[in-house]
C-alpha cells in the first residue's frame, strides 16, 4: 500500500438500505483491492457455508456483532481500512435500518466523502432521501450514489437514468453539491473496482478510481487560524530560550489546529476573552516549526503573558470566529427520551463545556416532504432547528464554514449520555429564528 | 520471485498492479499483485493519524481526573506511550502507566518494559494476575491460559487506584468486535462492555462524562492499521522488546500454531520439540501465543513481511481467538479489554 506523498487520506461514509447491497459493496472493494487476510477469507467461507450461504458472502467480512450476522443485517457503525498505490481509506460502513439514524450521523459526520447506496430493483426509497439529507446536512464536500445490483435489472440504462433523474430532482430542492451517479454490480464486481463490460453506455470511471482520484478537503486555506486549546503545558522554569524572548517560560498552549495557517509572529487573539498577543513559537510533533497547517496537533506559546486555559482559542487576528452565547441550530436528535423546550442539557464544543436550554424548537424537518413542521418536542432521529441559551459564551463559526468549530454534542445532565449531534447555524438573532428559507438549511 | 541483487528497495507494498515508478536499478522481476517503490514510508497519511491520536490522548488527560496508560509491552502500547510523551511534551505524563502481569511474560518483554518506564520520569504500577489467583479472586484456567484472567486483575486495579479512564493501544482492524469500537468506550460499574450501549461520537467531540464508579476506556490508535503501526515504528525509531524479530527458538507445534517451549508448555503426546527462526507478531500470554516462522529481523523487514503476508495478526497467533468468531466480543463483555 504505497501512498505518494501527496495522496492523504480520505474517510469515506457508506449508507443504504438493509438488503441493497452495502456490506457486499464494501467486501467487494476490500476483496479486489486485496486488503482482506487469508484467515479472514477462511473464517468468513466458513461461517458462510454453516450459515447455507452460497460462495462466500462478502458481506459476512464486514458485519462483526454477533446478532448482526445471525440476524444478517448491520447495527452499529463499523470501521475498515484499507490502501491502494494512490491512497489510504477509512470506510465508515454506517447501517440503513430507520433506528439507526444517528450511527449513520455518528459514522459520517467526518467524512469527507458518502457513499449512498440504492438497489436498482427497488430505486430511490424513503431510507434513499433520508440519507441524502443528512449527508447534505452534514455538509460532506462529495457525495456518490451507487445504483447497484445493475444485473438484476439486465443493466438496463433507463432504470438507471430514473435513479438519477428522481434522487437528482429531490436534492435539487436543497443548497447541495451536485451528485456523483455510478452503476454497478458488487456482487459480480462491474464498476467497483474493475470497469464493467455490461454497461458500454456508461464512460464514468469505477468507484475505487472515483475515490482514488477525488481532491481531499484543503481547510488550510479556508479561514483564519483557529486553534483550540485543549491542554496547557505549564511552563518550564528555565531561562530564555535562544532568541531571549523568556518564551520558553510561557506556558504551552497545546491543540490541534482546525483552521487555517500558524505562523510564528503571527498577532493572535485569545477567544472569548479578547486579549492580544504575538505567536513566539510553535512545536509541531516532529520538531519545532515556523508554520503549521490545519490538521495538525502543536504546542504554542504567546510572547506575552496571557491567561490561557482549555477551552479557549487562539485565532488570528482579522479572520476571527463569532463569540456568542445565543445560537440558532441545527440538532439531530439520538437520545430515546424526547427534547422538550425549556430542558437543560449539557453542550460540548471544540474543547468547551456549558449548559445549554433550549430556548425554542422552531421546527422538525420532515424527510419525506421537506417540509418544516411546527414540533413540541424532538424524537430519536428526528432532525430541527432550534434556539440554544448558553450558559457561557462559546467561540465557533457557522458549521457550513468550518466542520470543527461549527459542530456540537449535547448531553443529557443525568444520565451522560450524548443525545444530539448539532450544527450551528448562526448566532441568534430575533430575524433569524424560525425563518430559514431552505428546507434544509446547511447554507445557513 | 524477487532478484534481490538488483533491488535496493526501501518499501514493497500490496496493491494492484500499476506503471512502475523511475527506478535506479537496472532488472527487477515482481509479483504481479505487488507494486515497487523506492520513496520512503509516506509521511502524509501517518502524519494525520498521528495528530488524530495525539488528540484523543490530550482530551482524556484534561477530561478524566485519574487516567491510567496500559502498557503490555507490545508494539501497540509502545506506539502508544511514545504517543503520549508527545502530546504532553516537555511536560510530565499526567497519568502513570499501568501493566497487567500475566506472569507468563516472555523473558525480554519484561525486561523492555522496565527499560522504557523506569528512569524517565514515568509512573509504573504494575498489577499481577498471580496477586489475583493467590488471592482467590481467579482461579487458573484449565488450559493454563491467563488471557481471560487479566479482565478480574484489571478491574481490581482500577477499583483500588480508583482509575476513571483507562487508555489503551486497541486498533479497530485487529479484530470484527473492535471494529465496532468507540474511541471513548463506556464500561458500566462491573468494567462491562456493552454493544448496543455505547454513545454516538460525531466529529471528532468525546464524551467523557461518567457517574462515580464507573469508567472508560479510550483507544487513542482506533484507525491505525498493523501495518501503520509498523510504519510509525520505522518512521519514530520506537524500541520493541526482541521477540518481534526473527531469532532462534525451541517450539513445538501444537493446533497449527508454533509454541514456544517453556514452563508453561511443555511437550504433549508425540510432539517433538525442535529449532526455528521465528518471531512474534503480537505478545501475549506464552501459553497461547504464537511464533510465526520469519527471517525478518529488522522492522524494514517485518515491513516487507507484512505487505506479503496473508494471514492477520490475530489468527496467526492468537489461540484463544480461534474457539469462536465472536471470541472477543464476549471477552469485552466481560470486561476483558
Amino acid at each position: 500500500m504505497s501512498v505518494s506523498a501527496d495522496a492523504g487520506l480520505l474517510r469515506v461514509a457508506t449508507a443504504g438500505s438493509v438488503d441493497d447491497g452495502k456490506s457486499t459493496l464494501i467486501g467487494r472493494l476490500l476483496w479486489d483491492a486485496k486488503a482482506i487476510l487469508e484467515d479472514q477469507v477462511a473464517a468468513v467461507t466458513h461461517a458462510s457455508e454453516a450459515r447455507g450461504h452460497d460462495g462466500v458472502n462478502l458481506a459476512m467480512l464486514t458485519d462483526g456483532l454477533r446478532a448482526e450476522r445471525d440476524q444478517g443485517i448491520t447495527i452499529d457503525v463499523a470501521y475498515r481500512y484499507f490502501a491502494t498505490p494512490r491512497r489510504r481509506f477509512v470506510l465508515t460502513d454506517t447501517p440503513g435500518h430507520f433506528e439507526y439514524t444517528r450511527n449513520m450521523v455518528t459514522g459520517a459526520s467526518n467524512a469527507d466523502l458518502a457513499v449512498i447506496l440504492v438497489d436498482a430493483c427497488n430505486g430511490v426509497l424513503e431510507q434513499t432521501r433520508r440519507h441524502a439529507v443528512i449527508a447534505s446536512m452534514l455538509h460532506l464536500p462529495h457525495v456518490v450514489v451507487a445504483v447497484n445490483k445493475m444485473d438484476l435489472v439486465g443493466w438496463d440504462e433507463s432504470v438507471f437514468t430514473a435513479v438519477c433523474q428522481e434522487l437528482t430532482a429531490f436534492v435539487n430542492r436543497f443548497d447541495e453539491p451536485s451528485l456523483t451517479f455510478i452503476p454497478m454490480s458488487a456482487k459480480l464486481g462491474d464498476n467497483v473496482v474493475e470497469p464493467s463490460d455490461h454497461m458500454p453506455w456508461y464512460s464514468g470511471p469505477p468507484l475505487l478510481q472515483y475515490l482514488e482520484e477525488v481532491p481531499l478537503p484543503d481547510p488550510a486555506h479556508e479561514l483564519g487560524a483557529r486553534l483550540p486549546v485543549q491542554w496547557v503545558v505549564a511552563p518550564t522554569p528555565s531561562a530564555a530560550d535562544g532568541n531571549g524572548n523568556g518564551a520558553a517560560g510561557r506556558p504551552g498552549l497545546a491543540g490541534q489546529l482546525v483552521a487555517g495557517i500558524l505562523r510564528t509572529g503571527d498577532e493572535v487573539v485569545v477567544l472569548p476573552g479578547g486579549a492580544t498577543s504575538t505567536i513566539a513559537s510553535i512545536d509541531a510533533l516532529r520538531g519545532p516549526v515556523q508554520e503549521a497547517v490545519a490538521g495538525e496537533a502543536v504546542t504554542v506559546r504567546l510572547v506575552d503573558p496571557v491567561a490561557v486555559g482549555r477551552g479557549d482559542m487562539v485565532c488570528v487576528k482579522g479572520d476571527q470566529p463569532e463569540v456568542g452565547d445565543d445560537l440558532e441550530a441545527l440538532v439531530c436528535w439520538m437520545g430515546d427520551r424526547p427534547l422538550v423546550v425549556g430542558s437543560n442539557y449539557r453542550l460540548k464544543q471544540t474543547s468547551r463545556w456549558c449548559t445549554a436550554e433550549v430556548d425554542e424548537l422552531h421546527y422538525r424537518l420532515d424527510i419525506e416532504t421537506l417540509e418544516h413542521v411546527g414540533a413540541a418536542a424532538l424524537g430519536p432521529n428526528d432532525i430541527g432547528s432550534v434556539s440554544l441559551r448558553l450558559s457561557t459564551d462559546l467561540v465557533f463559526d457557522a458549521y457550513r464554514a468550518n466542520r470543527s468549530t461549527g459542530s456540537f454534542i449535547l448531553v443529557d445532565q443525568e444520565s451522560n449520555v450524548t443525545v444530539a449531534a448539532g450544527m450551528i447555524v448562526s448566532r441568534h438573532t430575533p430575524e433569524a429564528a424560525g425563518r430559514l428559507d431552505r428546507p434544509v438549511p446547511t447554507a445557513g | 520471485m524477487r532478484d534481490s541483487e538488483a533491488m535496493t528497495v526501501s518499501t514493497i507494498r500490496r496493491g494492484r498492479a500499476a506503471p512502475m515508478t523511475t527506478t535506479s536499478f537496472d532488472t527487477l522481476t515482481f509479483l504481479d499483485d505487488l507494486e515497487v517503490v523506492e520513496d520512503p514510508p509516506a509521511r502524509n497519511h501517518l502524519d494525520a493519524l498521528e495528530a488524530e491520536a495525539v488528540f484523543v490522548l490530550r482530551e482524556v488527560a484534561a477530561e478524566f481526573e485519574r487516567p491510567a496508560l496500559l502498557f503490555s509491552g507490545g508494539k501497540d502500547s509502545a506506539i502508544l506511550l511514545h504517543l503520549a510523551e508527545k502530546a504532553f511534551s516537555p511536560g510530565p505524563l499526567p497519568f502513570p502507566v499501568l501493566h497487567i502481569d500475566t506472569g507468563h511474560n516472555f523473558d525480554d518483554v519484561l525486561a523492555f518494559r522496565d527499560r522504557r518506564t523506569t528512569g524517565v520520569g514515568h509512573r509504573l504500577i504494575v498489577a499481577s494476575v498471580q496477586d489475583s489467583i493467590d488471592q482467590g479472586r481467579v482461579v487458573e484456567a484449565a488450559d493454563g491460559s491467563r488471557n481471560r484472567l487479566q479482565a478480574t486483575t484489571l478491574l481490581d486495579a482500577i477499583a483500588s487506584h480508583g482509575f476513571d479512564v483507562c487508555l489503551g493501544g486497541g486498533r479497530r482492524d485487529e479484530e470484527k468486535a473492535r471494529a465496532k469500537e468507540r474511541v471513548f468506550s463506556f464500561r458500566n460499574k462491573l468494567g462491562q462492555w456493552d454493544p448496543s450501549g455505547q454513545r454516538p461520537e460525531p466529529w471528532s467531540i468525546y464524551n467523557g462524562r461518567i457517574h462515580a464508579g464507573e469508567h472508560m476506556r479510550a483507544f487513542p490508535i482506533s484507525n491505525w492499521t498493523e501495518l501503520d503501526v509498523w510504519e510509525y515504528i520505522a518512521r519514530e525509531h520506537i524500541e520493541l522488546p526482541s521477540m518481534y524479530f526473527a531469532h532462534r527458538r525451541t517450539v513445538v507445534e501444537r493446533d497449527g500454531m508454533l509454541l514456544a517451549v517453556c514452563p508453561q508448555v511443555q511437550p504433549r503426546g508425540d510432539e517433538v520439540p525442535f529449532e526455528d527462526t521465528v518471531r512474534y507478531r503480537t505478545v501475549g500470554d506464552m501459553s497461547c501465543t504464537g511464533a510465526v516462522r520469519s527471517s525478518a529481523a529488522t522492522v524494514a523487514e517485518i515491513i516487507d513481511e507484512l505487505a506479503l503476508t496473508r494471514v492477520t495478526e490475530r489468527g496467526a497467533t492468537r489461540a484463544d481467538d480461534r474457539f469462536s468468531e465472536a471470541a472477543m466480543e464476549d471477552r469485552k463483555k466481560e470486561g476483558y479489554f
